[in-house]
C-alpha cells in the first residue's frame, strides 16, 4: 500500500520543503519580478528601499497570510471529512465560512472597524451558529442523519448567507469597509503583519489542539460506535472537533472573506498519494493547505496582470471539478 | 461473573414498547455464551447496555462486579474488544493500520507504538490469519478477510472478553466455521466471548449457554440442550420447526440442531 511507502517524517519533509518552494515563488512572483539574489539580500537587510518596502510590507506579509488560512482551511476540511465520514464535507460546502463572513460582516457594518479582535470572535459565533443550524435542518429531514442531506443543507444555508452579505452591504453604504465580493470569493490584497498576528494568535493552539485529536479522529473514522469500543470520548472529541476547526475556518474569513474547496481539495490528494493515517493527514493538510493556497494566490496576482483575481475564483476554479470527480467515483 | 444484567430495561425515545423488559443475564468468566433470538428482539440492544453504549432505565449492568458506567471508556476498551455490527469504510486504510488502531486504549493520543504493542499487533494477525494481508487496504478484502481484520482489531486490544454483534452475518459456510472456531478456540484459552448470531445450529455447537429473546424478554436461558426445545423455538421464531440430533462424530455428536419445516405460512 502506498501509504507504507514512505515514514511519516518524511512525508511531512516533502510537504515542507514544498511549502519552502511555493513560499519563494510567492515572494518572488509578481509586477516586479524578484531574483533570487534580490531576495536574499532584502532578508538579510541589504538592498535597495523599494524591493525592501516589496517584500517585507507587501509581499511576505501577504504570503503568510496565505500559508495560515490556507492551513487552517485544509486542516478543518479533514477533521469534517472525518467527523461527517464523507469526503465530501468541506467547510464552504457545509456553510460553515458562510456563517462566518456574515457575523463578520454585522460586527463590522455595526461597530465598524474599531475593535478588529471582535471581528475573528464575531465569525467564530457565526461558523458555530451555521454548523448547527445546517444539522438541525438536515436531521429534521429524517429519524437517522444523513450525510448527503446535511452537505445540501450546507450548500442552501451558505447561498442564503451570501444573499444577507450582500443585502447588508448594500444597505450600509459605506465605501471604506471591504466589497461583498471579498466577503463571497475572498482575497489576500488587504494582507498586513496586523492580520497575520491576529490570525496567528487564533489559528495556532486550534491547530496543535487539532493535531492532539488525531488518534480519536481515525478511530471516529470507523463510526462513532466503535470509536466509542476503542475507548474515544466520543462526544467530547466530536465537540471539541467540530468547535475548534470552525474556529479556524472563522479565524481566515474574518482576515480574508470566504475562500471555497481549499478544505476538499488538500486532504483528498493528500489521500490519495499517502493515505488516510489523521497522524499524517493533519499536519500533511497544514503544509499541504498552506502551500496550496499560496500558489492559488500567486495565480491570482499574476495571470490576469495587472487585473489581480479573487483568490476563491482560483481555487473554486480548482475545486468544483475536484468534487464532482470525488461525487461521481465514490457515493457519499 | 463477568457481566452480570440484573433487570434492566430500555426504551428507545419515542418508541411504543421496550426494546428490553426487565432482562436478567449471567455471562460467566472464561465462558462461550451466545445471544439469539428473531429480528428485532432487542439482540443488539442488549450488547450495547452491556457496553454503556446505552443506559438502562432501570436494572443495573455489571461487568467484573462494577457498574458498567463507573468505567471510563478507555479503562472499558482494554478489558473488552467489541466487533460492531456496522462499520462504515470510507477513507483508505491498510490491514495493519486498523489492527494498529486495537492499541489505542493502551496508547492514548501521544504515546507511540512500542515492542509491547507491536508484537500485540503481531500476534493478533497472527492468530485470525490476516498477517498476509497486513498491506492491503481493507477495501479491497474480501468479506471474510474482512471481518478477520476486525477481530483480530479486537485481539490487538488483548482484552479478556470479546463481544461480537452477528460477526459471520454475510460470510460462507468455511469462513463461518473458522471464526466459531477461532472464538472457541480463545473461550478455551480463558477469553470470555459474547456473540450475537442468526446461526442458531452453529450457536447450539460452539456456545456453553445460551440467552433466547423473544420481543425484548428472555424466553430461555442456559445450555444449547435446555434452550433448544421444540415449544420454545417455535413459539419464538413463529415458525413450525422439529429439533434433531447432529448426525456428526467427535464434538458435533448428538448436539440439538432446528431444522425450519416447510409450510408455515407468513410469520
Amino acid at each position: 500500500m502506498k501509504s507504507a511507502a514512505l515514514p511519516i517524517p518524511a512525508r511531512l519533509l516533502t510537504l515542507a520543503v514544498l511549502l519552502g518552494v511555493a513560499l519563494v515563488l510567492s515572494v518572488a512572483v509578481g509586477a516586479v519580478p524578484l531574483a533570487p539574489g534580490a531576495l536574499l539580500d532584502t532578508i538579510a537587510g541589504r538592498g535597495d528601499p523599494v524591493t525592501r518596502a516589496i517584500v517585507l510590507d507587501l509581499r511576505l506579509p501577504r504570503a503568510a497570510l496565505a500559508a495560515l488560512i490556507g492551513a487552517g482551511l485544509a486542516v478543518a476540511g479533514a477533521v469534517f471529512q472525518a467527523l461527517l465520514r464523507n469526503p465530501l464535507a468541506e467547510p464552504y460546502i457545509l456553510g460553515v465560512s458562510g456563517g462566518a463572513a456574515v457575523a463578520a460582516v454585522v460586527v463590522l457594518v455595526a461597530v465598524g472597524t474599531a475593535a478588529p479582535w471582535a471581528v475573528p470572535a464575531a465569525a467564530f459565533a457565526g461558523g458555530v451558529g451555521a454548523i448547527l443550524l445546517v444539522f438541525r435542518i438536515a436531521s429534521s429531514a429524517g429519524p437517522v442523519l444523513d450525510t448527503r442531506v446535511l452537505l445540501l443543507a450546507g450548500v442552501v444555508v451558505g447561498a442564503f448567507f451570501n444573499a444577507i452579505i450582500l443585502l447588508l452591504l448594500t444597505f450600509a453604504q459605506v465605501e471604506t469597509f471591504r466589497s461583498a465580493v471579498f466577503w463571497m470569493m475572498g482575497s489576500l490584497a488587504g494582507a498586513s503583519w496586523a492580520a497575520v498576528a491576529m490570525l496567528g494568535v487564533y489559528l495556532v493552539p486550534s491547530l496543535v489542539l487539532l493535531l492532539a485529536l488525531a488518534r480519536p479522529l481515525n478511530l471516529m473514522a470507523l463510526g462513532e460506535e466503535t470509536a466509542l469500543y476503542l475507548g474515544t470520548r466520543v462526544e467530547r472529541v466530536k465537540w471539541t472537533a467540530y468547535l475548534v476547526a470552525s474556529l479556524l475556518v472563522a479565524a481566515g474569513v474574518a482576515a480574508a472573506g470566504i475562500i471555497g474547496f481549499v478544505g476538499l481539495i488538500v486532504p483528498h490528494a493528500l489521500r490519495l498519494i499517502w493515505g488516510a493515517d489523521h497522524r499524517f493527514l493533519l499536519p500533511g493538510s497544514a503544509l499541504a493547505g498552506a502551500a496550496f493556497l499560496l500558489l492559488a494566490d500567486t495565480a491570482a496576482r499574476t495571470v490576469a496582470a495587472p487585473v489581480e483575481l479573487h483568490v476563491g475564483v482560483v481555487t473554486a476554479l480548482i475545486g468544483v471539478p475536484v468534487f464532482v470527480v470525488l461525487l461521481t467515483r465514490r457515493p457519499a | 461473573m463477568m457481566y452480570e444484567v440484573r433487570a434492566v430495561s430500555f426504551r428507545y425515545p419515542a418508541a411504543a414498547a421496550d426494546a428490553l423488559d426487565r432482562v436478567d443475564v449471567q455471562v460467566p468468566t472464561g465462558s462461550f455464551y451466545a445471544v439469539l433470538g428473531p429480528n428485532g428482539c432487542g439482540k443488539t440492544t442488549l450488547l450495547r447496555l452491556l457496553l454503556g453504549a446505552l443506559e438502562p432505565r432501570d436494572g443495573v449492568v455489571r461487568y467484573e462486579g462494577r457498574p458498567v458506567s463507573d468505567w471510563s471508556r478507555r479503562e472499558m476498551a482494554r478489558r473488552v474488544g467489541v466487533v460492531a455490527q456496522v462499520e462504515p469504510l470510507v477513507f483508505p486504510v491498510s490491514v495493519r493500520e486498523l489492527v494498529g488502531m486495537g492499541r489505542y486504549p493502551h496508547l492514548g493520543s501521544w504515546r507511540p507504538e512500542g515492542p509491547v504493542d507491536r508484537a500485540a499487533v503481531e500476534r493478533a494477525m497472527e492468530v485470525c490469519d490476516v498477517a498476509d494481508l497486513a498491506a492491503r487496504p481493507v477495501d479491497t478484502l474480501s468479506g471474510g478477510e474482512r471481518q478477520r481484520a476486525r477481530l483480530a482489531r479486537a485481539l490487538a486490544q488483548e482484552p479478556d472478553t470479546l463481544v461480537l454483534d452477528e460477526p459471520t452475518a454475510s460470510l460462507d459456510v468455511a469462513h463461518e466455521m473458522g471464526i466459531f472456531e477461532l472464538l472457541r478456540d480463545l473461550a478455551d484459552r480463558g477469553v470470555t466471548v459474547l456473540i450475537v448470531t442468526h446461526n442458531i445450529n452453529v450457536a447450539a455447537r460452539y456456545a456453553d449457554r445460551l440467552l433466547l429473546l423473544d420481543a425484548g424478554r428472555a424466553a430461555a436461558e442456559g445450555e444449547p440442550s435446555a434452550v433448544f426445545t421444540t415449544d420454545t423455538l417455535q413459539r419464538v421464531y413463529r415458525w413450525p420447526l422439529a429439533v434433531a440430533a447432529h448426525p456428526g462424530e467427535g464434538p458435533d455428536a448428538g448436539a440439538p440442531q432446528v431444522i425450519p419445516l416447510r409450510g408455515g405460512g407468513t410469520p
